[in-house]
């Protein structure tokens, strides 16, 4: 464990994790991205991780819904560790939302059949009734006037919002964001922002990888700095933005504020 | 954002300079920009004039279309098409008894029937497969025979049916077949992966006329002594065979296109490996190599005619089967101009078909 004065990255004050990760490792082949990485989450946390590219902040949300797999440690989520058991996964997956920098929406569906799809062949819900969550979700991200429309036809602030909704149709109890807004034109980051501030404010447990620093001081309940595959240093916004205890953070938002 | 002045509209648009229109204008850029262009374009004017006027004559002003082949030898002067009217049910329906020849005919009606209704998108339900099956046993007993009607040894059967009968059940079962061919080749698991690799590059590794002369002719030596498998059954196999290694290749091709988001964006939603790929890989990846796939379709349509090596009457074999008759030998031309339309015909239809699906699929992406 790191040996400085922050130990915990406040991880022991969180009761009743929804996610627990302890001395996970990682490697790419030779390349060691996660080293040993302890983080506990709790129900209805908020936490933004920020760092250098190729810190390995993707790489960490990613092995959380086993995208990526850990080679060494445990990962709990919701009581379920993750392994090599295949419907474990999927269960887990099914779970934890993900909404990634390049959209990725399914672009031979429309809209509303890029909604329904995970909640009528996973949650084997009936079609009528997934539409109409479909609908109030597209409503919620403001822009139910698209559904019929397929993804190509829309702009990228706009398939972002459809990503975000297509993940909240499952009812997830833990969404993930891997750099949202990084892809987007500056016009179009706020309105994906202004999103993920409503979800915030109802009560969403959120991991999400980004540079915007606003939405980390508005919305997070802890921010992470990640480098060279290590959480550096973890604190609540307040203290991390204004009082930052490693050389490294400091340097790192020297050079991004 | 509202701020920004709201009555900027973009200045009027001009006219195209009006030396680059009109028919002078098309044929200055097009035929005699250069000297060696006008060159060229008088050599193909100077080509056409001597090829063209002699074929047309050839074929429509000396022809004759209902004369016999004595009266088109001793003429001798035109085409002489009326071999084909005269020879017609022997081209198309092979040694099939002359007197039950409208059974593989009505069965052709019906087999092309299925394919125009399959054809639009709107009657793509589940009652397709219903007409198909349905379509199917009613063929069959017109082929073979049944329900009050003669038998007839699928031996006898020749001409037209037999080479939709090759092409369209070869097509349709190697499709699938070289889908589950391409995903096994990207399995994770060695056994899955190496099995279809050998399969695919053994098949591509020969020629279809050895695989139609081992199915003819080594494939019997295995059998045991009085089994017999029906020839052209061994030569539709051999051609689903064949076909399904060259479509698992270009399906692979798609599926190796599809972007690595995908494939984690369904896996982030719990969909598993099979819903995968069939509800969000395959679709994207079979339209991406819609024109590569009926490239292979269409080729695979012609080669069927290499069943003539193994002595099945296909509708080339039975053609030339008329041409060894004497009094239509010397025809050839004739003959073959007429089989090349058959096969022009059925393979642009092919093709037009393709370019709608892939309009129609097109969702601008």
């Amino acid at each position: 464990m790191n040996p400085d004065a922050q130990t915990d990255f406040g991880n022991d004050a969180i009761e009743d994790p929804i996610i627990e990760i302890t001395g996970m490792h990682k490697w790419f082949g030779e390349f060691h991205v996660l080293q040993d990485i302890d983080l506990k989450v709790g129900r209805q946390e908020r936490i933004v991780i920020c760092g250098p590219s190729g810190s390995g902040k993707s790489t960490l949300i990613r092995c959380i819904n086993r995208l990526e797999e850990h080679q060494r440690g445990q990962i709990v989520v919701d009581g379920i560790e993750l392994t090599n058991n295949i419907k474990n996964i999927e269960k887990i997956r099914a779970e934890v939302g993900m909404v990634f920098q390049h959209f990725n929406l399914f672009p031979h569906l429309t809209i509303i059949d890029n909604l329904t799809l995970g909640p009528i062949w996973v949650r084997k819900v009936p079609r009528k009734e997934a539409e109409d969550t479909a609908m109030h979700y597209l409503e919620k991200v403001r822009i139910a006037e698209q559904a019929q429309k397929f993804p190509g036809q829309l702009s990228g602030g706009q398939q972002q919002r459809v990503a975000i909704a297509r993940s909240l149709c499952m009812a997830p109890k833990v969404m993930l964001f891997d750099e949202p807004t990084s892809a987007l034109d500056p016009e179009m980051i706020k309105e994906v922002l202004d999103v993920m501030i409503d979800l915030a404010r109802e009560g969403m447990t959120m991991l999400v990888v980004t540079h915007e620093m606003g939405f980390a001081k508005s919305v997070a309940h802890r921010v992470l700095f990640m480098d060279y595959g290590q959480i550096v240093e973890a604190n609540n916004p307040e203290d991390f933005f204004n009082n930052p205890q490693h050389d490294r953070t400091k340097l790192f938002l020297s050079q991004i504020l | 954002m509202n701020a920004a002045p709201t009555d900027l509209q973009p200045t009027e648009t001009l006219k195209p300079p009006a030396a680059s229109v009109g028919v002078l204008g098309w044929l200055r850029t097009n035929l005699f920009s250069t000297w060696y262009n006008s060159l060229l374009t008088l050599a193909v004017i100077y080509l056409l004039w001597v090829s063209i006027p002699p074929f047309v004559r050839w074929a429509f002003v000396d022809s004759f279309w209902t004369a016999s082949g004595k009266e088109c030898l001793e003429a001798d002067t035109g085409a002489c098409w009326s071999i084909i009217p005269n020879n017609i049910r022997f081209i198309m329906f092979g040694f099939y008894p002359y007197a039950e020849q409208w059974r593989p005919g009505l069965a052709v009606v019906l087999l092309v029937g299925l394919l125009v209704f399959s054809q639009f998108r709107r009657n793509w339900k589940k009652s397709l497969l219903y007409y198909w099956l349905a379509g199917l046993v009613i063929m069959g007993i017109l082929m073979k025979g049944g329900l009050g009607l003669a038998p007839v040894e699928s031996t006898k059967w020749g001409g037209l049916p037999l080479t939709l009968l090759l092409s369209v059940f070869g097509l349709t079962a190697a499709y699938p077949l070289g889908i589950v061919l391409a995903l096994g080749r990207q399995s994770r698991l060695p056994a899955i992966r190496s099995l279809c690799v050998v399969y695919i590059e053994l098949i591509r590794g020969v020629p279809l006329i050895s695989l139609l002369f081992m199915s003819s002719v080594v494939f019997p030596l295995f059998l045991p002594e009085g089994v017999t498998v029906n020839k052209i059954l061994r030569a539709q196999v051999a051609i689903i065979l064949f076909t399904a290694a060259y479509i698992a290749e270009v399906v692979r091709g798609g599926l190796q296109g599809m972007a690595r988001g995908q494939y984690e964006a369904a896996e982030s939603l719990g969909l598993n490996y099979y819903q995968t790929m069939r509800l969000i890989i395959l679709p994207q990846a079979l339209k991406i190599v819609i024109p590569p796939s009926v490239s292979i379709l269409i080729s695979a349509f012609k080669d069927t005619s290499l069943v003539v090596i193994i002595a099945l009457y296909d509708l080339l074999k039975t053609t030339q089967a008329v041409l060894g008759n004497p009094e239509w030998m010397g025809f050839s031309a004739e003959a073959y101009i007429f089989i090349a339309l058959v096969y022009f015909v059925c393979c642009y239809y092919l093709s037009s078909f393709s370019r709608k699906i892939e309009r129609e699929l097109d969702t601008g992406y």
